[in-house]
């Protein structure tokens, strides 16, 4: 059934809309990042780029981004490789609980976080560990491995079981064949896996709320200051996370234009 | 080969069990055993006795779980019908314009949800940007439209608009267009294509973007505390409260079973009816 244009029009702009959207709060973000005014009021009179010196230059943030980025750092390296073989549990070998581990991984994704957050916070305290910046990477963990399975898992189904049962008849051991053949297969799954794992866990607030203990990430920050007593770096560092984690995605989408030019043509 | 398949599919599932294990299923474990303690007790060394499920009756506490729930059905139905235009459109309709959409839309998943919640606060306020400006050019302002049960809503459609847009898109793709082009050809009405043909046959990516919309908005809590200024308080909020300034883990715990309970019969059911392979296995 071809569609008329009209519709084609009407829906495109429609898109526009919903992207338009979702972006909104992010301008109003941007734009009270570089007003100069203590107590922001739109629209802006004075501009300046004050705040984002001051923010580069205090240590408290410079603090606040390190424990945020060594957790991010941990949980992406933890779930990539996580990632990596429960991804073969869950698209490519046929063992008998493949169906059931499907359906575990799926749970935490579609479980509250601060609920989760709580009980493990409750758990830790049962059993004597003093929450940190550590226990943070767990309650990453239970959230983004699985879904850093999923991303592998896509990638995993279109892969062709052949290949490494041809690699087994000509006598290569499976951790020969793991290291050989599934894992270069599959890196541009992992790759994407980890990137996704890097950004969800440097965003994350809901389980690092419970689970950092004295420790604090930006967005736990960041929360403190919107809910007691405005402060004009609210917003400033707001956007400097997401221009932060724009451009990762940007270097993440140039690495793979680059890449696909450059490989050789099947 | 089948054994030996067996044999891999065990041991690749051993790290993800791991994890899940010990920090998904021994804590909820740990939660339901708390649930039915005596209230403000530290230690499962204790007798059993079902108070904290008495305060929960007792105090009201079903308030803030119907309202949840409300508020998460109202933003699904809600997030229905917005989503089903663009979804169409990007199974469809769009070709190159429905990975523009998919990326940018991916992206905003990345930004922290209250970054995204406070920038609409910002938006939304009396001199934010859309009155400041409005106020500036026109001369006429209006009052904020913050800290109302409609806001929270609107922040809980915003906030999980992507999952509801993708399972959609993906369910809609599965419509065959043989199918549609039939019904046309019968003289079926554009009314007709969509409640005969469409809607049956999209019923599964319906039903994953209901069911994950409705559970995690059932949980959020940052949309009524942000843009809501608590003006109902959510179930996840009450929890919050009973474990840390409540300093009360068997309400906590009881709250956070009932809760548990709802969500993961959904979800359980929900997932059981996906052909993961089918829809995964596709690409």
């Amino acid at each position: 059934m071809g569609t008329s244009r009209t519709t084609r029009i009407a829906l495109t702009i429609y898109g526009i809309i919903i992207i338009a959207f979702l972006y909104l709060p992010l301008v109003s973000v941007a734009f009270a990042s570089v007003s100069k005014a203590r107590y922001l009021t739109f629209p802006i009179k004075r501009y300046s780029t004050g705040w984002f010196s001051e923010a580069l230059a205090s240590t408290e943030v410079r603090m606040l981004a390190l424990t945020s980025l060594k957790i991010a750092v941990i949980v992406t390296i933890l779930s990539m490789i996580i990632g990596f073989f429960g991804a073969l549990a869950f698209a490519r070998y046929q063992w008998r609980y493949r169906s059931l581990f499907q359906k575990l991984v799926l749970l935490p994704i579609f479980f509250p976080q601060t609920v989760l957050g709580l009980a493990l916070l409750m758990w830790f305290n049962s059993l004597g560990i003093i929450p940190s910046w550590k226990t943070a990477i767990v309650a990453h963990l239970v959230w983004i491995a699985p879904i850093a399975t999923l991303i592998v898992a896509i990638r995993a189904y279109s892969f062709d079981p052949a290949l490494e049962e041809a690699a087994r008849d000509m006598g290569a051991s499976t951790p020969v064949i793991l290291r050989e053949i599934t894992l270069p297969l599959l890196m541009p799954g992992i790759v994407a896996a980890g990137l996704f794992s890097f950004l969800l866990s440097w965003g994350n607030f809901p389980l690092s709320l419970f689970t950092t203990g004295a420790d604090s990430t930006l967005p736990e920050w960041l929360y403190a200051k919107m809910v007691s007593g405005y402060s004009p770096l609210v917003p400033t560092l707001g956007i400097l996370s997401v221009i932060g984690s724009f451009l990762l995605v940007i270097a993440a989408l140039a690495g793979l234009a680059i890449y696909r030019a450059l490989r050789p043509q099947k | 080969m089948k054994r030996l398949d067996g044999k891999l599919g065990t041991l690749a599932s051993l790290p993800m069990l791991v994890v899940l294990a010990l920090a998904f299923i021994a804590p909820l474990g740990l939660v339901a055993i708390f649930s039915i303690l005596p209230e403000k007790v530290f230690s499962i060394v204790n007798m059993p006795n079902f108070s904290a499920f008495k305060t929960m009756v007792n105090q009201g506490y079903y308030k803030s779980l119907l309202w949840s729930l409300f508020m998460a059905f109202a933003a699904s139905t809600i997030l229905f019908i917005i989503c089903w235009p663009l979804a169409y459109g990007m199974a469809k309709v769009f070709k190159r314009f429905a990975l523009i959409i998919t990326i940018a839309v991916v992206m905003s998943l990345f930004v922290s949800e209250n970054i995204r919640l406070f920038g609409w606060v910002l938006t939304l306020m009396k001199g934010g940007l859309i009155e400041g400006y409005l106020r500036h050019w026109t001369g006429v302002g209006f009052e904020s439209p913050l800290y109302n049960v409609g806001i929270i809503i609107f922040g809980i459609v915003y906030v999980y608009l992507p999952f509801m847009l993708f399972p959609l898109a993906q369910g809609i793709s599965m419509v065959p267009e043989d199918a549609r082009q039939a019904a046309r050809d019968l003289g079926a009405t554009r009314w007709q294509v969509l409640t005969q043909i469409d809607l049956p046959l999209a019923a599964p990516g319906i039903m994953v973007g209901y069911l994950l919309t409705f559970v995690l908005a059932a949980g959020a809590m940052a949309e009524a505390k942000i843009l809501g200024g608590r003006a109902v308080i959510a179930i996840a909020d009450d929890i919050q409260t009973a474990f840390t300034y409540g300093q009360n883990w068997p309400l906590g715990s009881a709250l956070s079973m009932v809760l548990i309970v709802l969500i993961g019969t959904l979800a359980i059911y929900g997932i059981a009816k996906i052909d993961l392979d089918k829809i995964m296995g596709r690409d």
